[in-house]
């Protein structure tokens, strides 16, 4: 019941994010479903024990590649999967928490915190990039066989 | 060199736009260069920044300078200048007809009405307050407070062109109205609820922008949208804090 939740709370999540920042309406979809995807991993994960850092390293690549596809297979730039994809992994309320301790004065948890969200950060911009040198990798190598292929 | 001209029109006037739509800068430079190669300017330059385009179109030739002021995001119009890009590529469609195809773009509203654009971001609110580890009961309370936020953005930047100073006002919204659903007793956790109804402000599209250009190796657009992001964060997060101190 709570994956059911979770996995309809974070598809309408992304696919509105996706009209906030004015995407395509045939883009929505899929924004939604890569959106969702990716946090239902992180959801799994975090629940089994993994650090959340590596658990968001994982399905950031998983939102990522799976925007590298779908750009290719709806000739759409990749950046708006990308942005409805990482989404729901953003550390909003990590940040949230940290301001709230540095409000109240309690700074020692508040760096605490914050560094945790500079990590978070860092983990979703890992997570695009691999997913970006899997797709250079994909390139290079489908180009390498064309020019095989035309050299036979 | 008519012709030049006009091909650079056109190169600039397609950067011109998604720069303003907030396209990566980098995919803003390869667009411009795509366009002058397949028109047969193969030594066409261009360096972009957030703020401004240059643009040359080889060797001698005079460049051109477009100061780029307000920026927003408008993902659609960077999709169907990428498809023009694309056609103009494949060799279907000459330098006339793409300008006017590009000059439609850049006049056309592509946005979502407000209505909608609200209802998303109370939606938004709503979901993320669950993803939170929130309960059912607190998802109204934060999609009425995400809704009313965001409606609050919009009007202040409306009225203002500085954009901190919407988001300020947004999630200084946000606060105030979950304090009285919890004192009102609509609400269940204050916390959840200005977490959820902050997201539609969170600077996502920055965030992810900046990586891509840092990855692209455009140091100077990345750090710059990078700093963006944090000055936006800084600028939800004091408004939230006002309100938290008078607690």
């Amino acid at each position: 019941m709570t994956i059911f939740a979770q996995l309809l709370t974070s598809f309408i999540a992304s696919a509105g994010f996706a009209i906030l920042f004015n995407a395509p309406k045939r883009a929505l979809w899929q924004c939604g479903t890569i959106g969702m995807l990716g946090w239902i991993l992180y959801y799994v994960l975090f629940a089994h024990g993994i650090d959340s850092v590596a658990a968001t390293v994982l399905a950031a690549i998983l939102a990522g590649v799976l925007s590298q596809i779908s750009a290719r297979i709806y000739k759409i730039p990749v950046i708006i999967f990308n942005v409805a994809g990482i989404i729901p992994l953003v550390p909003g309320g990590l940040a949230y928490n940290a301001m709230r301790q540095f409000v109240e004065d309690d700074y020692s948890l508040g760096i605490q915190l914050a560094t945790k969200v500079m990590l978070l950060s860092g983990a979703i911009a890992l997570g695009l990039v691999f997913s970006e040198v899997a797709k250079q990798l994909g390139d290079r190598h489908r180009k390498s066989k064309r020019t095989r292929g035309s050299m036979q | 060199m008519e012709n030049k001209l006009f091909i650079a029109r056109v190169c600039t006037l397609a950067g011109k736009i998604m720069l303003k739509s907030g396209a990566e800068t980098y995919r803003v430079e390869d667009t411009m260069n795509r366009i002058a190669s397949a028109f047969g300017l193969k030594n066409a330059q261009s360096f972009v920044t957030p703020t401004g385009i240059n643009f040359s179109t080889g060797f001698a030739d005079p460049s051109n300078t477009i100061r780029i002021s307000d920026r927003s995001t408008d993902l659609h119009k960077i999709a169907e200048v990428n498809s023009i890009s694309r056609k103009i590529d494949e060799g279907d469609l000459d330098a006339i007809e793409a300008f006017r195809l590009l000059k439609e773009i850049e006049k056309a509203d592509l946005a979502f009405p407000g209505w909608i654009q609200v209802l998303a971001a109370a939606l938004v609110s709503g979901c993320f307050t669950i993803m939170f580890g929130g309960t059912w009961p607190d998802f109204l309370p934060a999609a009425v407070a995400g809704g009313i936020s965001y409606s609050v953005v919009l009007g202040t930047a409306y009225f203002i062109d500085i954009r901190l100073i919407a988001d300020f006002f947004g999630s200084f919204a946000i606060a105030l109205l979950a304090v009285l659903f919890i004192k009102s007793g609509l609400g269940v956790e204050m916390d959840k609820i200005i977490i959820g109804a902050v997201m539609p402000l969170v600077p996502g599209l920055l965030i992810t922008n900046a990586v891509r250009d840092l990855m692209a190796g455009h140091l100077l657009s990345g750090m710059s949208k990078g700093t963006e992001a944090l000055l936006t964060a800084f600028a939800i997060g004091s408004g939230v804090a006002i309100i938290l101190a008078f607690l």
